[in-house]
């Protein structure tokens, strides 16, 4: 059914008005509002979805104009993108958190003309930077509240505009379907912009057919269907969340869930119980770190049973999960297992009722990738890009190593460059990026060809399997090889860890900066009575110092059973007097490290590492949320660390 | 203290202009000549002011001023021994607080009276008693009225909820919760009283300064919202300044200015009340 003429369907009006047909008292979307989970059918949706593109026409909109959409996931603000689409127009979602400079940015760049913005706090950005941003006609919001006295003739509430909408298809309403008709695949769908760990942003341009067969070939891929659950909490400018809560949904014909705010996505994720999730490793990372720390605080008998029902999961979960064959007593005791642990703790994080779980993004770490999977949750890897529409690699049912990324998703060609280079070829490729030719032509080339920059290989199984940013591979002074990702992902493997850069490169020895996570090592000092009043002032207790000098021992000793990589052992450390911030610049929104932005800034703690100095004074320039500047002061202690000879790797 | 000029601050001039205002705006609540004392200590001597319907009122003075005796009066908890209260239109005799409450006058506490053990969500609920009207009969079987009432009530503090931006800790009991949430509940209940005058005393204490600026956002978007009249306590006077449409200033329990934030700001007698002569 779902497959019914799928080249008709070759835009998303066609696909809604498609669902609406079809599946129309299905739900749609459903949003917590005023504690209850209101919803929507897909006829609701398209109703509304109409009327806003409606009100958009009222309001002079017209084909090849940019939409703007600026905020966290909600209904609305996803019915603006479609709108926008009924009308020729291109939708620009931006990142909500951005602040108003980078928001300028990508508004003028994108020569947007309309923007729907969430709330008072979006539109007040955009105002502030509205004088420079030419091509900036209309203000759409969706949240009323505060807005009643802003006089302006350019600013219109959400529910005003479907009025003029409403009032315009009553009127005539064949209003909207030549345009929508006259829609094609080849049209640009929408422009995502990257948020960059280099320089400024990219606009990706993707297609409907990049959209749409992207997600049509992921959802075949691993058997999606119209009875999915999904919770859309992630970033809506990161295409991720455009795939997934949007193409796929399409698609599929899903429901989306959006969370009441960004402080109950836990809870609502909860009461939704998705069939379908996805997140970054730092999402399981955050709830393993959860359940481990409320573990510990648990009565005795709870913490024995965790602990050996656990080990049982690590046994014969991943096997089960995997269609491998296991013996009776051993699926008995993962039976019982399941009933005293597994299950209620898969209730506790949500997660009662998932089918798949995806995580992509960056490396997760070994064991995190296999307790979830050993609780029966089928987590798997994929690996993608922007300029992709997400999908490169996929893990299949079944095939699923932490340590790898999948095989080429459908549709997709993979090649190895000589020098290790990941390129790919597929359905999904974007067009260019927005008026940066120099950069389009750097990344796609003519036979089609788009360079990752990501160094990998295919392992004996044919998967993939990604080592480091090409770029940023380098090699100590000795020779040895040293892929700073690699090891930092290592050393964030531990829950206490939140982030690390680390420095190697025509250097002596490896030597890296450390942030601590906040909520793990709190919790640790809270237990240990050892007294603390913020980041910086924990960040330099001499215990912590000590817990974390454990870790890099620990991390030196598995690094030198690898040959390859005994020579990249951490020699010198320090934990960082502030944590790492994209407000600061410091990371993309992503939260992905800008190696170079924070080489300038931390110059002086960079030659402190290599020149011996025990402490090193530091002033850093904070910014805060509301986009005050100030500055911190630090004296930073430099520790060496363990390391050790290289040995053979047993076993 | 040394002498103080402790007169009533008639110029004429104040005269004309209150007289105006009170032709323009309706004036809420009117005290006069209030006058209360616990057996020999004058808690307050003969003070006189009004709120305007619409308006933020904010009350302020150094510590023991009366600045709490002051709301304890409007909200009829103390009754002056002299003085009249004018309420709504209406002269106001001795009451019980409840009867104060149905009147239409919400507050918040300055150390935090919550029910501790119960959730957020509750809390906002007792707010709303005194629009309940199903009987207790009715409401212990939960049919008809009770029923209806009860999800119009809920519906009500949803909304609240949305508002304060508390969706995360609706929950949560309430003795769980950072003392600055806790603060922006007792707000919420208050709200949720939909009373005519919402008194807020020192809704500002023990804050940091981020959870300030959330708190005056909050005070001012209520009543931009709601346009409920507020009366509040507070030390701080830059929050005050910012935020108050007048300001009347109490110390030892006498009037010593009551005007324009801006008035207020270069009237010597408030200098020297909170700055001036080395008070400790």
């Amino acid at each position: 059914m779902a497959n019914a003429e799928p080249e008709t369907l070759d835009t998303f009006p066609k696909l809604l008005m498609h669902n609406a047909a079809m599946r129309g008292d299905r739900p749609a979307v459903r949003e917590k509002e005023y504690g209850i989970w209101q919803s929507w059918t897909w006829r609701e949706v398209r109703d509304e979805v109409f009327a806003f593109a409606a009100g958009l026409h009222t309001l002079g909109f017209s084909p090849g104009d940019k939409l703007a959409i600026i905020g966290r996931n909600r209904p609305r603000l996803y019915w603006g993108i479609t709108a926008a689409q009924c009308l020729g127009g291109i939708p620009v979602p931006v990142y909500a958190d951005s602040v108003a400079e980078e928001m300028e940015f990508v508004l003028s760049h994108a020569g947007v003309r309309f923007v729907l913005a969430e709330d008072q706090e979006q539109v007040d950005k955009v105002l502030e930077v509205s004088d420079r941003i030419e091509s900036l006609d209309q203000v759409i919001y969706d949240d009323e509240r505060g807005l009643r006295d802003y006089d302006s003739v350019h600013l219109h509430a959400y529910a005003a505009v479907q009025k003029l909408g409403r009032e315009a298809l009553a009127q005539d309403p064949a209003l909207l379907e030549a345009g929508i008709n006259a829609g094609k695949g080849s049209d640009i769908g929408i422009f995502v912009y990257t948020s960059g760990t280099t320089g400024k942003p990219k606009g990706v341009v993707l297609t409907n057919d990049n959209l749409i067969i992207s997600s049509r070939n992921s959802v075949a891929f691993d058997k999606l269907t119209e009875n999915e659950e999904t919770l859309s909490y992630l970033p809506m400018a990161w295409v991720g969340d455009f795939i997934f809560s949007h193409g796929q949904a399409y698609v599929a014909g899903f429901c989306i869930n959006c969370p009441e705010s960004e402080a109950t996505v836990a809870t609502d994720l909860r009461e939704i119980g998705p069939t379908y999730y996805f997140a970054p490793p730092r999402v399981f990372e955050n709830l393993l770190t959860q359940v481990m720390i409320r573990m510990e605080d648990a009565s005795p008998l709870k913490q024995k049973l965790f602990r050996y029902f656990m080990d049982v999961a690590k046994e014969t979960g991943i096997q089960i999960l995997n269609g491998k064959a296991v013996d009776f007593s051993s699926r008995f005791k993962y039976w019982l297992g399941n009933l005293l642990v597994y299950a209620p703790l898969k209730n506790t994080m949500g997660f009662s009722r998932i089918k798949l779980a995806y995580t992509a993004g960056e490396a997760i770490g070994p064991e995190i990738f296999d307790f979830y999977r050993s609780l029966g949750i089928n987590i798997k890897q994929l690996y993608g890009q922007t300029e992709a529409s997400v999908f490169i690699t996929m893990q299949p049912d079944g095939e699923v190593y932490a340590d790898t990324v999948g095989v080429p998703a459908p549709g997709v060609e993979i090649r190895i460059t000589d020098g290790g280079e990941v390129l790919y070829r597929s359905p999904g490729v974007f067009q260019s990026y927005y008026r940066n030719e120099e950069a389009t032509r750097e990344t796609l080339d003519a036979e089609g060809w788009v360079h990752t920059g990501d160094a990998g290989y295919f392992d004996d199984n044919g998967h993939l399997r990604i080592i480091d940013r090409a770029k940023d591979v380098g090699r100590l002074r000795d020779g040895s090889l040293f892929a700073p990702k690699f090891l930092e992902n290592k050393l964030k493997f531990f829950p206490h860890i939140n982030e690390v850069v680390t420095f190697g490169h025509d250097r002596d020895y490896v030597a890296a900066f450390i942030n601590i996570d906040l909520d793990a090592v709190g919790n640790w000092a809270e237990r240990n009575n050892i007294p603390y009043a913020s980041y910086q002032e924990l960040a330099g207790r001499p215990e912590v110092y000590r817990m974390v000098a454990d870790s890099v021992r620990q991390t030196n000793a598995d690094l030198a059973t690898d040959p390859k990589m005994s020579g990249s052992q951490v020699h010198r450390f320090l934990i960082l007097h502030k944590e790492l911030d994209p407000d600061d610049g410091e990371m993309t929104r992503t939260r992905k490290v800008r190696r170079n932005i924070i080489f300038e800034k931390y110059g002086v703690l960079v030659d402190a590492l290599y020149d011996g100095s025990e402490s090193c004074h530091i002033r850093t320039e904070v910014t805060f949320e509301d986009g005050r500047k100030g500055a911190i002061e630090a004296d930073v202690r430099i520790e060496d660390a363990e390391v050790f000879p290289p040995v053979a790797k047993s076993a | 203290m040394e002498n103080r000029v402790t007169e009533e601050p008639t110029p004429e001039a104040a005269v004309t202009e209150r007289a105006e205002r009170s032709a323009n705006a309706d004036v809420l609540l009117d005290l006069r000549n209030i006058s209360l004392s616990f057996g020999g200590v004058k808690a307050l001597s003969n003070i006189s002011f009004d709120i305007l319907t619409g308006e933020i009122r904010a009350i302020i003075g150094p510590n023991g001023a009366g600045k709490s005796s002051m709301l304890n009066v409007i909200n009829g908890f103390y009754h002056p021994q002299e003085g009249e209260i004018w309420f709504d239109g209406k002269l106001r005799g001795p009451m019980k607080p409840y009867q104060i409450a149905r009147q239409g006058i919400a507050r918040t506490f300055q150390n935090i009276a919550l029910f501790r053990g119960m959730s957020t969500l509750d809390n906002l609920m007792t707010g709303r008693i005194t629009h309940m009207h199903a009987g207790i009969f009715w409401q212990a079987l939960w049919k008809g009225r009770a029923e209806r009432e009860e999800l119009a009530h809920r519906e009500r503090v949803e909304r609240i909820i949305d508002f304060l931006e508390i969706q995360s800790i609706r929950k949560t009991p309430v003795g769980r919760l950072p003392y600055g949430l806790q603060k922006r509940v007792e707000l919420g209940r208050a709200l949720a009283a939909d009373s005519k005058l919402l008194l807020l005393d020192e809704p500002m204490a023990g804050m940091n300064i981020e959870e300030k600026e959330d708190m005056c956002r909050f005070i001012l978007d209520v009543h931009d919202q709601f346009g409920t009249t507020i009366a509040l306590i507070e030390h701080d006077m830059s929050v005050v300044m910012d935020i108050a449409d007048r300001v009347v200033v109490l110390d030892y329990g006498k009037k010593i200015g009551d005007g324009y934030p801006d008035e207020i700001r270069s009237n010597q007698d408030v200098i020297d009340a909170y700055l001036g002569v080395a008070h400790d």
